[in-house]
């Protein structure tokens, strides 16, 4: 499968079944378009068919006007790139997935519901003021004990494991937190394994003994903001209705500094509220952070900040603004990260972790603070979905499988779509409640991926010109 | 060649008989991430 697109100048074809990325000129450009439109997805590298050869150039020189020796030196290229397999090759992975099949289900990361309960009253919040849908519940030291001893006895012969404190606001629970910290790493040396800790917090618990704790145990914090000061004090209010925004920046800018401006996220909720959220980025990036993400909201349609499918070219074309501000700013030397637009073309994951994605309902779970087990946090509280808990373990193993055979392949709207390697088929929770199937897909959502995979090519083409 | 910078090889084809040590970290995205395996 070929994908080709034009971006902020650079021609950029993707031979999407290898992996390999090409920056092409327009007559490369428009020979590729020509040859994907007959030549089929190739076993082996072999010629382009005389005939087939004949009439793209024809078309070249009629319809585009190339010189014959522009066309003589693309048709040469785009053959060496199909004898080093990196043009026209075929899905070879299916037969991969029926592999997954019969893998024994192992646990390697937990979400750890510390507490469903929020000093915050954010209008998005899928968790309704952290309580998801149910009442106030701190986790106890017990049942996050319980939580990390099932995790270590399900993880098989995986030696790295995640823990996420999550809420609700987990700083509304601190103590526990430190105490879990305190217990996985008694466990490291004696069970072989080796922990990564990492808090999602809204800051406005956050205190200096905090963040030196933080410093020490957490491999990543995630710091919730949306932006601007009117963005985030119109979505992230306390309950009483006060915007958040001036007690908690001042904390933030602290913690990211203290942390070397490395392992962090700022991050956004971007709504149909901040259509042009770049400039939400942007105001992170002005306020000193290094690290940041901004993401879309998830909502019912019928709210009044939901996303609709009218949006869509906006927030497409904010993206390519974004993108375009970022190089700028990275040539000038003061350039930030942004989540959505790194990519490793040359190390990224392998194929097996593209084809399994996030690994929801099986390397993945979701802890309430009364020990129950979900496949993942946004479907805490959904009765049909609960898996078992700390005490048994896994005892829905019907659901279990349902996640496991969850992947690109089980999914109609990914079979053709480009984008299927690097985002592994889209997030289960928002499928399931933008379309009610796990194996469905979220259309606004994929709009933003594919668009967010050919930024980042772009920046990688625009970058790798001024090396 | 003359019109084609290529960015990324055929890497992931490659990675179907180097990759899948499962180490690495769970990912709520995928093709943001990169392999620590140092045998890739």
């Amino acid at each position: 499968m070929i994908h080709q697109y034009k971006n902020n100048g650079y021609d950029i074809v993707m031979d999407v079944n290898s992996g390999a990325v090409h920056v092409v000129d327009d007559t490369v450009y428009d020979a590729v378009a020509f040859l994907a439109e007959k030549l089929p997805e190739m076993d082996e590298p072999g010629p382009v068919p005389g005939e087939l050869a004949a009439e793209v150039r024809q078309r070249l020189a009629g319809e585009c006007g190339y010189s014959a020796q522009d066309i003589d030196d693309a048709m040469s290229d785009i053959q060496e790139l199909i004898d080093a397999g990196e043009l026209f090759t075929k899905d070879v992975y299916r037969d991969y997935v029926l592999d997954f099949r019969k893998r024994k289900t192992v646990v390697k990361a937990l979400c750890l519901h510390i507490a469903h309960d929020c000093n915050l009253a954010c209008r998005y919040c899928f968790a309704e003021e952290g309580e998801y849908h149910g009442r106030r519940a701190l986790m106890s030291f017990e049942v996050g004990k319980k939580a990390l001893d099932f995790l270590i006895a399900n993880s098989g012969s995986r030696r790295h494991l995640e823990v996420d404190f999550f809420g609700g606001e987990p700083l509304m629970n601190w103590e526990v937190v430190k105490q879990l910290v305190e217990y996985g790493r008694s466990q490291e040396e004696i069970r072989g394994k080796k922990f990564r800790f990492t808090l999602t917090t809204n800051g406005v618990l956050l205190n200096d003994e905090i963040m030196e704790f933080c410093n020490r145990e957490m491999s990543n914090v995630v710091l919730s903001l949306d932006g601007r000061k009117e963005v985030n004090d119109r979505m992230r209010p306390f309950r009483k209705g006060a915007g958040s925004y001036d007690l908690i920046v001042p904390k933030f800018q602290k913690f990211a500094e203290s942390r070397g401006q490395m392992n962090y996220y700022v991050r956004g909720t971007f709504t149909r509220y901040n259509l042009d959220f770049a400039s939400d980025v942007l105001h992170f990036a002005d306020l000193g952070f290094k690290q940041m993400s901004i993401e879309p909201v998830v909502a019912s349609p019928d709210e009044p900040y939901a996303l609709q499918p009218e949006d869509i070219p906006q927030i497409l074309a904010e993206y390519d603004r974004l993108a375009a501000e970022y190089i700028k700013r990275k040539k000038e030397g003061r350039g930030f990260n942004f989540f959505h637009f790194m990519i490793d073309l040359n190390q990224g994951p392998c194929v097996a972790k593209r084809l399994s994605g996030c690994g929801s309902g099986t390397e993945y779970l979701a802890v309430t603070p009364w020990g129950d087990l979900y496949p993942c946090h946004q479907f805490v509280g959904q009765e049909e979905f609960l898996l078992g808990n700390v005490d048994e373990g896994i005892t829905n193993t019907e659901v279990r499988d349902e996640f496991k055979l969850c992947n690109v392949y089980a999914k109609e709207k990914c079979r053709d779509c480009f984008a299927r390697f690097y985002c592994s088929g889209g997030c289960a929770a928002n499928a399931y409640h933008y379309g009610g199937s796990i194996t469905g897909a979220y259309d606004i959502g994929c709009e933003m991926q594919k668009k967010r995979i050919e930024c980042s090519i772009m920046i990688k083409a625009a970058l790798a010109e001024d090396n | 060649m003359k019109k084609v910078k290529t960015l990324s090889g055929n890497t992931l084809k490659q990675s179907v008989k180097n990759g899948g040590c499962g180490e690495c970290q769970t990912s709520c995205t995928v093709g943001n991430q990169s392999c620590e395996n140092p045998n890739r």
